[in-house]
């Protein structure tokens, strides 16, 4: 047993390695320069997620003239329910590409075109042409048919579209869900 | 038997993992022995946790997050796969059952005073996991992609958009967009299978960490106050000479809650089935008057009833308050006594929260602010309002009815709520304040003197000055006595 004794202890400080403790200042320096060199890949890595979670971040990018329709599917006198699909769509966004707009033709031919969005929280508002009523069915905002506010809690009139007619064809400024501080 | 061969196996693993060392003093760890049924809700919500894991794995080998197709392969479950409805069934009344006994938990734990010292971080480690589960469901609301969940969406995204300065940012960077569409699904997806989940999984970790830690609760006796310095060395004494191990004795009362708590998934999943789809996520479908689930709805009431000038204020502010309170609130009573008989202010907030969020989610679902949108050519005008009446009370009574002043105003109760009803308009304003109101619009009315011709006013006045009941006379002009007025005809 003795001699066993003896063998078992050399193979465990073996195992440890041998050598003298690095000096403190070796250490400390090494430490810093692992921090460094992992808060440099760190950057390197967080800047394109970040720069791909944001990437929706287009402001004024996100707009785009879009063809709601003829001229002459919208009569004088009249607003109708018209549909566009959302130029930014992707091919797998189905039916939530297309958007529907209300569209407003004056007697004098010019345009006014409205967001579907209630200016209060965003619900679908209706048309009801026999009161000249825009009406919204989830917090009763209602709007007259120029779009301004008549009674509920919308803070403001309907949101509306640049729109211009190129051919003959009513084109809008479309790609973005109107809110509070930026309008479609 | 010769036990021997089993044990050894068992100890090969354990003299590896030394998991039994990790375990066992945490089950049986002693438990005051006053912990008795109330505390069973907190294992019941971690139950509901896991279900919540395992049907979601299984509704995901189906559900398909892209815009065209989710809504699809939702149906799909429900009326193809084989038990996909019920899978689907349980996922949501797993939902709806882990937030009532959360809730219930919270209030158990604010009621014996459970949130004072040494417990602050369980409080506040618990209202993490609260707001994770209500985003939790909020997001898988979303995932249903329905017309709900589509028109959901867009009213919080109206709300974010209010945000002061980066409103429009917050909408672009949550929906991954500028619109709703297949890139915000994704990123509820990934937030509701991915995000909130692990976030989730953390935060039960450090809260049953704490749990052990800190000790259960004991439940408290009137007139015992919390002091600081002697809390833990009492408590300790208290549970060594008094207490009981957590396994089996307190775990017992758990094992039947959690069971009974299973079989209410599968009972209410078996009745009722799943929640939706409603109709398809198509937007151009505007006929459609969304509302949010059970535990958004009392919200959806708020922001229908606020007046305009603190709506902002209140829809960012609010949130942020009540978390600021909730996240202070071990700080600020930490504490004193725990009883509730003897913290009446904290009893009669309760009463008053409960109170307030049930009143307003009733008025959520019967939503008496909204115009009903069909009144007009869905409900008849009573027959006995017709009965007669002259050619131009009829015409006006037509009016009423074409003009969908009834989608706001109800006759003998039917239509809708949002004006006063017109049964006995005629007792409340003479004709002059009937012609200035219909021309003029005012308090919430719009004004209809573009749209109305002198005559369809006057027709419409007409009739309205005969709505009043034959024995009190309609109102008559300010400056005469009403007297001497000319009786309007009576109805009956």
């Amino acid at each position: 047993m003795a001699e066993n004794f003896e063998y078992k202890e050399a193979p465990d400080l073996a195992m440890l390695g041998e050598g003298p403790e690095p000096e403190p200042p070796r250490r400390t320096f090494l430490f810093w320069l692992g921090a460094a060199m992992n808060a440099a890949v760190g950057v390197l890595i967080a800047l394109p997620i970040l720069g791909y979670l944001f990437s929706s971040w287009k402001g004024t990018g996100w707009q785009k003239w879009t063809s709601i329709g003829e001229t002459d599917a919208f009569p004088k006198g009249q607003t109708r329910l018209a549909t566009y699909v959302n130029p930014f769509r992707t091919p797998w966004d189905g039916y939530t590409a297309d958007t529907p707009c209300w569209v407003r033709r004056l007697d004098d031919g010019s345009f006014t075109v409205f967001a579907i969005n209630c200016a209060h929280l965003g619900c679908p508002v209706r048309w009801f042409p026999e009161s000249q009523l825009f009406m919204c069915p989830c917090h009763g905002g209602v709007y007259y048919a120029d779009g301004t506010h008549a009674a509920g809690p919308p803070p403001r009139g309907l949101y509306k579209y640049e729109y211009r007619i190129v051919g003959s064809k009513l084109e809008v400024k479309a790609g973005r869900l109107p809110t509070l501080q930026q309008s479609v | 038997m010769n036990l021997a061969p089993m044990k050894n196996f068992l100890n090969w693993f354990e003299s590896r993992l030394h998991l039994a060392e990790l375990i066992t003093p945490s089950a049986t760890h002693s438990v005051p022995t006053s912990a008795k049924w109330w505390y069973v809700f907190g294992s019941m919500t971690l139950t509901l946790f896991i279900l919540q894991i395992t049907t979601g794995i299984c509704l995901s080998l189906a559900y398909v997050p892209s815009g065209s197709q989710a809504w699809e392969s939702l149906m799909y479950m429900n009326y193809e796969l084989y038990m996909g409805w019920f899978l689907r069934a349980m996922h949501v009344w797993g939902s709806h059952l882990m937030l009532t006994f959360m809730t219930i938990h919270m209030l158990q734990v604010f009621l014996y005073g459970a949130f004072k010292f040494p417990r602050e971080l369980t409080w506040i480690v618990g209202l993490g996991l609260f707001l994770c589960t209500l985003g939790m469901a909020f997001t898988g609301q979303v995932l249903r992609w329905d017309q709900d969940a589509y028109w959901g969406l867009s009213v919080g995204m109206a709300m974010a958009g209010r945000v002061p300065w980066i409103g429009p940012e917050l909408v672009h960077f949550v929906l991954g967009g500028a619109v709703i569409g297949s890139e915000a699904l994704s990123r509820f997806f990934a937030l509701h299978v991915f995000v909130l989940p692990g976030a989730l999984f953390g935060l039960i970790g450090l809260h049953l960490l704490l749990v052990i830690k800190c000790g259960i609760n004991e439940t408290p006796t009137p007139g015992y106050h919390v002091n600081k310095k002697t809390y833990f060395e009492t408590y300790e004494r208290e549970v060594k000479k008094r207490g009981m191990p957590f396994f089996p004795n307190a775990a017992a009362r758990d094992m039947i809650a959690v069971s009974i708590t299973l079989f209410l998934v599968i009972l209410f999943a078996a009745l009722f089935g799943p929640s939706g789809p409603t109709g398809m996520p198509d937007p151009t479908l505007i006929d459609t008057a969304p509302e949010p689930d059970f535990w958004f709805m009392s919200i959806f009431a708020v922001l229908a009833l606020l007046p305009p000038y603190m709506e902002t204020f209140l829809i960012i502010g609010f949130p942020v308050l009540a978390a600021a309170v909730l996240i202070l609130l071990p700080f600020i009573s930490g504490r004193g006594e725990k009883h509730w008989k003897r913290r009446p202010f904290s009893v009669l907030v309760i009463i008053f929260l409960m109170l307030t969020l049930g009143s307003l989610t009733y008025l959520a679902y019967i939503a008496p602010w909204s115009p009903v949108m069909n009144a007009w050519s869905g409900i008849p005008t009573p027959v006995s309002y017709v009965q007669n009446r002259t050619p131009l009370q009829l015409q006006g009574a037509m009016v009423i009815q074409n003009k969908q002043c009834r989608n706001c105003h109800a006759l003998q109760g039917r239509g809708g709520h949002r004006g006063p009803e017109l049964d006995d308009v005629a007792t409340r304003m003479n004709n002059d304040q009937l012609i200035r109101q219909v021309i003029q619009g005012g308090g919430n009315m719009p004004a209809y003197g573009k749209h109305l011709s002198p005559e369809t006013v006057t027709a419409v006045v007409s009739f309205l000055e005969t709505m009043h009941p034959e024995w009190e006379p309609a109102a008559g002009f300010s400056m005469t006595p009403r007297e001497t007025q000319d009786p309007v005809p009576p109805i009956f």
